[in-house]
C-alpha cells in the first residue's frame, strides 16, 4: 500500500511536468525552436503571480485570471519582436538567443526579488486531501494540478486537430514556404504559437509556486524536466508528453522513497533508460 | 492593362544570377506556357512572382498594382496561386485539410470544396486519407485543388506533369478547360514542349535566364523552338 501511495503521488507530480513540457513541445513542434529560456519563463510567471498576489491580496489561483493573459501577450510580443528574427538560419541562432534570454531573466529576477526562496500561499488548499484508504490519500492540490494538465493537453489536441489555427500550425510545421503560398501569415502564426505556449507556461508556473518554494535560479532544472518528459513521451505527441511526465514523476518519487538523495537521479536514470531502449520515445509520431 | 506584367526582372542566388532582365505579359483569360530546359530560370521566375523571392516593387505588376516586394501571403490574397513543383502537399494533413489550407487566404469565389471534388472525383473518395497515401496523380490533383481553393485570378502551374505516367498527365490536364471556364488565367511551366504548345495561347521560351522566344504556337516552327530551347 505504501508503494502504491508513492507511485500515485509520483504520477500526480507528473502532471506538473507535463504542463512544463506542453509549451516547450508546442514551440518546438510548430517552429523547430528549442526554447532554452522555457524554465525561466515558468519562474517569471511565478514571480508575476507573486507580485499580483502581494499587491491585491487575491488567492494565487485567482491571480491566473491576470497572469495567463499577461504571459500570452508577452509571448506574442517576444516571438514577433525577437524570436522570429532568429528562425531563418537553422537551429543554432534561436538556441543562442533563448540562452541569452534565460540569463537575462534569471539576473533580472535576482536583481528585483533577491535570491530568497518564495512561495505562493494557497491557504487550506495546500494541505487538504482526500482519503482513499488506510495508507492512501490524494492531496487536492496535486490532484488539481494533474487534472489541469489533462485538460490543457486535451484542449491543445482539440486546437491542433479541430481548428483552422491548428491546421495552420501543422501546415507551417510541415513546410513553411508552401504554407505562406497558401496565405498563412507565418510571423503571426509563430507569434500565436509562442503566446499559447506561454499561457500554458504561466499555468505551470503558478501551480509550481503553490506546490513548492521557488527562487530565480530554479528555471534550468524545470527546463530539464520538461525536455525529459517530451523525449520520453516521443516528439510531437502531446499525450505522450503527459505519459512522459508521469513516468518521470513516478521515477523521482520511487527514488526519493529509497533514499531522499536519489530523487532527481532516479528521474534522469529513467530518462536514460527510455533513450536506450526506445530512442524515439514511448509514443513517437510516425516518421516525417 | 495586362493582368500580369513583368519588366526587366533580374534575380540572383548569391553569386549565381538566375534571371537576366525578363519581360513577360499575361492578359486576363489567356493561357500562357513557359518552356525551357532545366536551369533556364522557370522556377526562379515563379518564385519571384509568388513573392518567395523579393524583387523591386515595380518589376512585377499584377492587375496594375506593383507586387514585387509583397510577402507571399499578401500576393496570394491578391489572387495569384501556385501549384508548386513536386506538389508539396502538407504530409501531416489529410487531403481535405490540404484543400482547406488553400482557402486560408480568405478569397471568395466559385471554387469550394464540393466544386473541387466535382472536378477531381478521385479526391472525394479519399478526403480523409493522409496526403502522403495518395498516388502521384492524385497528389497532383490535390495540389491543383488546393491552389484553386484560393480562387485565384491567375493560376501558376509549375511542372504539373513531372514524374507522372502519360495517362495520368492526360487526366491532370483534362482539368484545365474547367478551370479556364471560370475565367481563371493560367500560366503553366512545362518541360514537355509539345504539351505546352497544345495547351497554351502563347508561349515564352527561357534559356539561361533570358527570354529567347515568344509567340502563339501556330506562328512558331519546330526549328525556331529548338533553337530557342537549346541554343543550337
Amino acid at each position: 500500500m505504501a508503494w502504491l501511495n508513492i507511485i500515485l503521488q509520483g504520477a500526480l507530480l507528473g502532471g506538473l511536468y507535463a504542463l512544463f513540457a506542453a509549451g516547450l513541445s508546442l514551440m518546438f513542434g510548430v517552429m523547430r525552436l528549442v526554447n532554452i529560456a522555457h524554465g525561466d519563463l515558468i519562474v517569471l510567471s511565478a514571480y508575476c503571480a507573486l507580485v499580483i498576489v502581494q499587491a491585491t491580496g487575491m488567492h494565487p489561483l485567482a491571480s491566473l485570471v491576470l497572469v495567463v493573459p499577461l504571459m500570452f501577450a508577452f509571448g506574442y510580443a517576444l516571438q514577433r519582436g525577437l524570436l522570429n528574427f532568429t528562425l531563418s538560419g537553422g537551429l543554432l541562432p534561436p538556441l543562442l538567443v533563448t540562452f541569452g534570454l534565460s540569463v537575462i531573466i534569471q539576473n533580472a529576477l535576482l536583481e528585483a526579488f533577491s535570491a530568497d526562496s518564495r512561495r505562493l500561499q494557497a491557504g487550506a488548499l495546500e494541505t487538504a486531501s482526500l482519503r482513499l484508504g488506510d495508507q492512501l490519500a490524494i492531496g487536492w492540490l496535486p490532484a488539481i494540478v494533474f487534472i489541469v494538465a489533462v485538460v490543457v493537453i486535451a484542449l491543445l489536441e482539440q486546437l491542433l486537430y479541430r481548428t483552422a489555427l491548428g491546421r495552420a500550425f501543422r501546415a507551417v510545421s510541415d513546410d513553411a514556404d508552401t504554407a505562406q503560398l497558401s496565405g498563412v501569415e507565418i510571423r503571426h502564426v509563430f507569434a500565436l504559437a509562442t503566446a499559447l505556449a506561454l499561457a500554458v507556461v504561466s499555468l505551470a508556473g503558478v501551480l509550481l509556486a503553490i506546490r513548492t518554494n521557488f527562487d530565480p535560479s530554479i528555471g534550468p532544472a524545470r527546463l530539464l524536466y520538461a525536455f525529459e518528459a517530451v523525449i520520453i513521451g516521443g516528439l510531437g505527441s502531446l499525450w505522450g508528453t503527459l505519459a512522459g511526465g508521469v513516468l518521470l514523476g513516478i521515477a523521482q518519487s520511487l527514488g526519493a522513497a529509497l533514499d531522499p538523495g536519489w530523487e532527481i537521479l532516479a528521474g534522469h536514470i529513467a530518462f536514460l533508460l527510455v533513450l536506450l531502449l526506445r530512442p524515439r520515445g514511448l509514443f513517437p509520431k510516425q516518421a516525417e | 492593362m495586362s493582368l500580369l506584367e513583368i519588366r526587366g526582372l533580374t534575380a540572383a542566388y548569391g553569386d549565381f544570377q538566375a534571371l537576366y532582365g525578363i519581360d513577360l505579359k499575361v492578359e486576363e483569360g489567356e493561357t500562357v506556357a513557359i518552356i525551357g530546359a532545366n536551369g533556364a530560370g522557370k522556377t526562379t521566375l515563379l518564385r519571384a512572382i509568388t513573392g518567395l523571392l523579393r524583387t523591386p516593387p515595380d518589376c512585377i505588376r499584377f492587375a496594375g498594382a506593383p507586387i514585387g516586394s509583397l510577402a507571399p501571403s499578401r500576393i496570394v490574397r491578391r489572387g495569384i496561386a501556385l501549384v508548386p513543383e513536386g506538389r508539396r502537399l502538407f504530409p501531416s494533413l489529410t487531403v481535405e485539410e490540404n484543400l482547406r489550407m488553400g482557402a486560408q487566404c480568405g478569397r471568395g469565389g466559385p471554387w469550394t470544396l464540393s466544386r473541387v471534388y466535382g472536378l477531381f472525383p478521385a479526391l472525394a473518395a479519399r478526403r480523409r486519407a493522409a496526403a502522403t497515401a495518395l498516388s502521384g496523380g492524385e497528389q497532383q490533383m490535390a495540389a491543383i485543388g488546393r491552389a484553386l481553393m484560393a480562387n485565384p485570378r491567375l493560376l501558376l502551374c509549375d511542372e504539373i506533369s513531372l514524374g507522372l505516367a502519360p495517362r495520368v498527365i492526360r487526366d491532370v490536364y483534362a482539368a484545365l478547360p474547367g478551370i479556364r471556364a471560370e475565367g481563371t488565367t493560367v500560366l503553366i511551366v512545362e518541360q514537355d514542349t509539345s504539351r505546352a504548345l497544345a495547351e497554351a495561347d502563347r508561349i515564352y521560351c527561357l534559356q539561361e535566364g533570358r527570354v529567347t522566344l515568344e509567340g502563339a504556337p501556330a506562328a512558331l516552327t519546330r526549328a525556331r523552338i529548338r533553337l530557342a530551347y537549346f541554343g543550337l
